[in-house]
């Protein structure tokens, strides 16, 4: 048997996977808080932008993020969805800072669906100040694009710009 | 165990210039094959408490009464590529109105939006990979791609299975609609055989008399890696 074939998830992916975004009444929304107010962990804050190969923000994307708690376990794990800003394109979320597990640094794994974008696509969000340096997959990427996988803190909070195409084009996975 | 390889020739082709939004939203650059680690190899899990009473029923899940349309389920069986069962996996569904309308902010079609009609759907799948939903059959709907472009009658689906590497998100068709070959969505699929598979058959067994009718898609979510590790290429 052959994988069902993907096709995107369009513009109005809220209805299904964020209806209050939507404007849906009668389904809750699921993941909309990726931690729990009793979580352990260090809070953090990390928002960006999604633009595509114009520079343009997307703004009817939705990103979900999957991650290891504070010990780097992933079990469970913690997940979560983020709708950009309809009107600026602009993310924001909180989470707690993973631990490392397994050789690998403290990372998030996100997964970005919207318009325009035929099958999902898979990348991973590092912070500048962890040591990265032993970290397998970031060791697969070739140095001059590390970067676009490393989160840098600003005003309080980590920021982290997605670019789908083009010159400083964020590494995406195919895992 | 690790999945199998995604076969990326039998997914949509990332760019297609007939489907203009994907000019400047896919990526340029390949992406890069890395080993599937704990990041991938776990996923969320769904339990029964996330699922509200009415939110496999899009009839009943919005508004006080019926909504207008052709009264349709929509079941299937979530397998793997080895044809195991996938169980208890969330299958989240999203369509547009009998009209063609979609429930949301951003859709400005001039088809009215029907106050019975929300257009969302979530169920688990059982022990043996079966979900089901009722709902009416979504109409088709113009777009700005080219001059004179519509969708087919699709219902979009979310797929998690048992892992992040297993993550779908597809669309469904419906047998026998003349605008599936015209549609620059599809077509980004470059197999017919693929194309084949999102196409679901009228099913009249589960159809209901004087009730509703049916229509059944099967997905089919990666599979686990046979080849033993040491047999397997650098980079494969
Ligand atoms: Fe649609």
């Amino acid at each position: 048997m052959k994988e069902t074939p993907s096709q995107t998830a369009g513009p109005f992916l809220h209805i299904g996977l964020a209806p209050q975004v939507a404007g849906v009444e009668g389904v809750r929304d699921l993941g909309t808080q990726i931690i729990a107010p009793d979580t352990p962990g260090e809070r953090i804050r990390i928002d960006g932008i999604i633009r595509d190969g114009a520079g343009d923000p997307v703004k009817d994307a939705m990103i979900e993020v999957w991650q290891a708690d504070a010990s780097g376990s992933h079990d469970p794990g913690l997940w979560g969805r983020i709708s950009a800003d309809f009107a600026t394109g602009e993310w924001s979320f909180e989470t707690i800072k993973p631990g490392a597990g397994q050789g690998a640094a403290p990372h998030l794994t996100l997964y970005i669906l919207a318009r325009g974008i035929n099958i999902g696509l898979h990348t991973r969000l590092y912070f500048a100040d962890e040591d990265n340096a032993a970290d397998p997959v970031l060791a697969r990427v070739p140095e001059p694009r590390r970067a676009t996988l490393i989160a840098r803190e600003k005003g309080g909070a980590y920021r982290f710009e997605i670019v789908l195409q083009g010159a400083d084009e964020t590494v995406f996975f195919d895992a | 165990m690790p999945f199998r390889p995604r076969d990326r020739d039998w997914h949509p082709r990332p760019l297609d210039p007939q489907y203009r939004t994907s000019i400047t939203r896919s990526p340029s650059q390949p992406l890069l094959r890395i080993d599937q680690t704990a990041s991938e190899l776990t996923g969320p899990v769904f339990t029964a408490s996330d699922i509200g009473p009415l939110d496999h029923d899009l009839l009943a899940n919005h508004g006080d009464g019926n909504p207008i349309g052709e009264r349709i389920v929509v079941h299937g069986r979530v397998t793997d590529e080895d044809g195991r069962a996938v169980p208890h996996t969330l299958v989240e569904i999203w369509q547009a109105n009998a009209g063609g309308r979609y429930r949301h902010h951003i859709d400005g079609y001039l088809a009215p939006l029907d106050p019975n009609f929300g257009g969302c759907g979530r169920v688990l799948t059982d022990a043996q990979g079966h979900y089901s939903f009722r709902t009416v059959k979504p109409g088709a709907y113009p777009w700005p791609n080219g001059p004179n472009t519509w969708r087919p009658a699709h219902i979009h689906f979310s797929l998690f299975g048992t892992a992040f590497a297993q993550r779908l998100v597809t669309q469904m068709y419906f047998e026998g609609d003349p605008l599936v070959p015209r549609c620059p969505i599809v077509s980004t699929i470059p197999d017919p055989r693929a194309i084949d598979l999102l196409i679901a058959p009228l099913d009249m067994d589960a159809a209901t008399p004087f009730d509703h009718l049916a229509y059944r898609f099967d997905i089919v979510l990666r599979g686990r890696d046979s080849t033993p590790f040491e047999n397997r290429m650098e980079g494969n």
